[in-house]
């Protein structure tokens, strides 16, 4: 007993050592999202830099944005928000300006993603990765056609009460106004009140609203269709062998691009800078996008992807598949419209 | 457990009456400034407006108060009718906190009863066997817990293979899920003091029920259960109150489908909804109607001690 | 006349404790198995192995686990030795202070932590460290560690003081002892018993802590619970059942060590 409270004690000493001499080398604090990056790029930048990347989690936009709105703040120097959360982000005065030239390797941001709406001239932020939402099918469950997202909203048999979707509100709200073919902030009363229609009515069929869970449960069975991203449905086919397949609905789906942003207050900025232009190294972005199987937002990053990656049916949408769509910020009053939908179906 | 802490005990004496300022000193000052103060602040903010996206403006306001109880649709500028969706949480709560103390109702007070009734040697045995699960972290035990119920589980491997059932019962992400989540979460809290009642029975009031030719099963209804009540108080109040707040299972075993008030109230806070004031009212309302049940036992505890007495 | 309660047993009720056992031990058992199992999948069993608990120290998620272990453990230590000392210096005014008017309110107020549902602990502290401008992080933790563990250790403690009779102290000053001295030599050591179960229920409480943890963690800083927390979302794995395990052996050994002591004590 004795011997066990002096290991224990000696443990306690060696860990607070360590904990120190973290703390002298000096660190970055990034909020991120769940499993978004590769521990082997976390250790190369840690090699490279002697910078310690302390990593705190999130699984959705809106949880992060609650999260530093609560005293976050001050604490985190960057966060990766998607599109339409990084205009909140900056809307709500929450992101420092990266100045001119700071960043040594800013050139590398292919054109295309340069001049965004949700951050003209990218004074705010950095491409992380893009991708696709659609929904995944679980093959052998259901073997119909499943290019519509109807899968979801009004699912065959098979499917109903086995369906998970994203605890994401908005990515739910996105897919079904464009289920049904509406704008997506549409003020309009009646489109709202249909929009409110489909998601009450629809609530039967789902079984969880889950996004960390999203693959996990589609791999093991528990559900047999459910909400996710492209590159996260690839590596739950092909690390985990679920057959399971993701869909391109006829009437659109969710494009994003998740960014990493400088955030206001940031404890160790330089350290951000330096992580910022890390991640603006082809060679870098390529071992992320191996691991996520998104996509990269900077050039020469093709030289350093797995060849399969390219081929990727997660990645390729069929001809008929409908337009990949960004999500749009809404206005207050359609926001807190939308909120109360959101919570009144989840009661 | 309560009772007996309550009543103050024989052995009490006024020794340190004069430095009794300075040693309650600390604990006045930390839980008067961790707790209780918060509690206020609480109370406060539930009546300020929310700001949009998270947050508060310091700005008196009701409608966090009028959000949880009057729907006024879709739209906001319906004439205000009763909101049935939070009650309708909260009775869910209160139904699955419900149905996870009866559940360790019935198997805990024969657990209870058996080792009470064992040799003394015995009976620390039988506890210690009984808490051992309780010090294993919540988490843990709700994760094996949701291991166990999967479609492709244990459990359900078991019962295809003795026949029971052909096809996989879902119990994950069902409200069942969620009550049997809860009830082995507390189990133990139903056990302890139910066995502390009855370790502190007097059988002898049992065998003067047996000599008047009372039947068994009698005896227990009509001469333990009265006498052993604030046991079985004590552990409902134990397995009730932390089921009725609880995260955890609901988010593991529910599936998050099916808010409880738990979730409702993290949702506000962490979640997208970003609505302080009202999970500010909400964790009030449920503050304020824990506070009723533990008043309304605490004062029928105290009329049996009194009878007892 | 207590021997004599064997005759009314129930015959259905050995079954049903039998039953309550197995309920409470068959998880446990089952995640100990399935962390010696060689497999990745936590479905087919690949024969017996160590490597998940390799895995634990030296895998990839191993940097996570070690300072989640480690502020959990010095939280817990830290936490816990604060509020007991808290907790024994309010029993002392509580038992040995006499009759006082906010006795039941001091007393009503040391339990509040217990008594109340501990989403709403945790929504009151969050509200209140974000109003003060407490940047969360490894001190606002242990802060509402320490508030919240301080009921847990008063229990034991007040328990055990309430069984100690006045008499000892007493015949102390009576052989010309201070109150300091009657407090060192007579009180405290027969306490001690009271102050080590509290001590270690305290420890437990804030190891075991999830749901106030995560309100008012910060940035990066994880316990064990929270840490394992972010894992078992993206499935089980079996480095988790390792771990749970681990703790699982933890715990049983301070049990065993609290029920030790407290059977040392009866022996006196």
């Amino acid at each position: 007993m004795h011997r066990q409270l002096r290991t224990s004690a000696i443990a306690l000493c060696t860990g607070l050592g360590f904990a120190t001499a973290a703390v002298a080398e000096g660190e970055v604090v990034v909020y991120h999202w769940f499993e978004y990056i590769p521990q082997e790029l976390v250790d190369k930048f840690e090699a490279e830099t002697g910078i310690t990347m302390v990593i705190d989690t999130y699984d959705s936009n809106e949880a992060m944005l609650a999260s530093l709105r609560a005293g976050g703040m001050g604490t985190y120097d960057v966060a990766v928000p998607g599109d339409y959360m990084v205009q909140i982000m900056r809307d709500n005065d929450m992101l420092d300006t990266i100045e001119e030239g700071e960043l040594s390797n800013h050139g590398n941001i292919l054109p295309e993603w340069l001049d965004v709406d949700y951050d003209p001239g990218r004074r705010h932020s950095i491409p992380y990765q893009w991708g696709s939402t659609s929904f995944s099918v679980n093959r052998d469950v259901y073997d119909g056609a499943i290019n519509t997202t109807d899968i979801i909203f009004n699912p065959p048999e098979e499917l109903s009460g086995r369906i998970n979707m994203l605890a994401s509100q908005g990515e739910v709200m996105a897919l079904a106004a464009i289920h049904l073919g509406i704008p997506m902030c549409s003020p309009d009363r009646d489109d709202m009140q249909a929009l409110n229609d489909l998601l009450m009515g629809s609530r039967e069929h789902w079984l969880s609203f889950n996004s960390d869970t999203a693959r996990e449960i589609l791999v093991s069975g528990d559900a047999a269709a459910g909400m996710i991203y492209d590159g996260f449905s690839a590596r739950g086919r092909i690390e985990e062998g679920a057959n399971i397949e993701y869909a391109f609905p006829t009437q659109g789906y969710i494009a994003w691009m998740d960014n990493m942003v400088l955030l206001n207050d940031a404890p160790n900025r330089e350290n951000a800078i330096i992580l910022m232009d890390f991640l603006l190294e082809p060679e870098n972005v390529g071992m992320l996008t191996n691991f996520t199987q998104y996509s990269a937002g900077i050039a020469g990053v093709d030289d350093y992807l797995d060849p399969e990656l390219a081929a990727q049916p997660e990645r390729n949408p069929p001809e008929d598949a409908g337009p990949a769509v960004f999500i749009d910020v809404c206005d207050q009053q359609t926001q807190e419209i939308h909120d109360r939908m959101w919570t009144a179906l989840r009661r | 457990m309560a009772g007996g802490a309550a009543s103050g005990g024989s052995a009490t004496s006024d020794a340190y009456a004069p430095a009794r300022g300075w040693l309650l000193m600390p604990a006045w000052l930390v839980l008067g400034i961790v707790v209780v103060a918060p509690v206020f602040l609480m109370l406060i903010y539930s009546f300020l407006t929310k700001e949009f996206r998270g947050g508060v403006i310091w700005e008196f306001s009701l409608e966090a108060y009028d959000q949880f109880f009057f729907d006024r649709g879709l739209f906001g500028d319906e004439p205000p009718t009763i909101q049935w969706a939070y009650i309708q949480i909260f009775w869910r709560s209160i139904w699955q906190a419900t149905l996870a103390t009866v559940l360790a109702l019935l198997i805990g007070f024969p657990t209870a009863y058996f080792i009470a009734t064992r040799p003394v040697q015995q009976r620390t045995v039988w506890v210690f066997l009984i808490t051992i699960p309780y010090w294993v972290n919540l988490l843990i035990r709700t994760v094996s817990m949701r291991f166990i119920l999967r479609d492709q589980g244990p459990l359900n491997d078991f019962l295809q293979w003795i026949g029971v059932i052909a096809e996989p019962l879902t119990i994950i992400n069902t409200n069942i899920g969620v009550q049997l989540g809860l009830f082995y979460s507390y189990l133990p809290f139903m056990v302890l003091p139910l066995y502390a009642a009855i370790e502190r029975y007097n059988f002898a009031l049992s065998e003067a029920a047996a000599d008047l030719y009372a039947p068994r099963r009698k005896i227990l209804t009509r001469v333990v259960l009265p006498a052993v009540k604030p046991g079985v108080i004590a552990g409902c109040i134990l397995v009730f109150v932390p089921s009725l707040g609880s995260f955890l299972a609901p988010d593991l075993l529910g599936g998050a489908r099916n808010f409880m008030i738990g979730s409702l109230i993290d949702e506000q806070f962490r979640g997208s909804a970003g609505n302080w004031p009202f999970g500010a009212a909400a964790a009030m309302i449920l503050l304020t109607l824990v506070l009723m049940v533990l008043m309304v036992l605490a004062r029928q505890q105290a009329r049996l001690e009194k009878g007892a007495g | 006349m207590r021997t004599g309660a064997a005759r009314f047993d129930f015959p259905g009720f050995k079954v049903m404790t039998f039953l309550c056992l197995f309920i409470l031990y068959a998880p446990l058992v089952i995640v100990m198995i399935y962390s010696f199992n060689d497999s990745r999948s936590i479905t087919t069993w690949g024969g017996f192995s160590l490597r998940w608990y390799v895995d634990v120290f030296t895998g990839p998620d191993s940097a996570k686990f070690k300072s989640a272990a480690f502020n959990s453990f010095s939280i817990a230590l830290i936490a816990a030795t604060v509020a007991t000392a808290i907790a024994t210096s309010a029993a002392l005014a509580m038992v040995r202070g006499g009759r006082f008017k906010l006795r039941t309110a001091t007393f009503g107020v040391i339990n509040l932590p217990i008594l109340v549902p501990e989403i709403v602990t945790a929504v009151a502290i969050l509200i209140f460290f974000n109003t003060i401008g407490f940047t969360r992080g490894y001190m606002t933790i242990l802060v509402a560690h320490i508030a919240f563990c301080i009921p847990f250790a008063y229990l034991p403690i007040s328990a055990r003081m309430q069984g100690i009779e006045g008499v000892y102290e007493q015949a102390a000053m009576d052989l010309y002892a201070d109150r300091k001295q009657a407090f060192r030599r007579v009180l405290l050591p027969m306490m001690m018993p009271g102050i080590f179960s509290g001590f270690l229920l305290a420890f437990i409480i804030s190891l075991d802590d999830f749901i106030i943890t995560n309100f008012v963690k910060g940035a990066g800083v994880e316990t064990l619970p929270t840490a394992i927390f972010g894992s078992v979302k993206q499935g089980i794995r079996p480095n988790i059942m390792a771990i749970s395990t681990m703790l699982l052996a933890f715990s049983t050994v301070i049990v065993t060590l609290s029920w030790l002591v407290s059977r040392i004590d009866r022996t006196k």
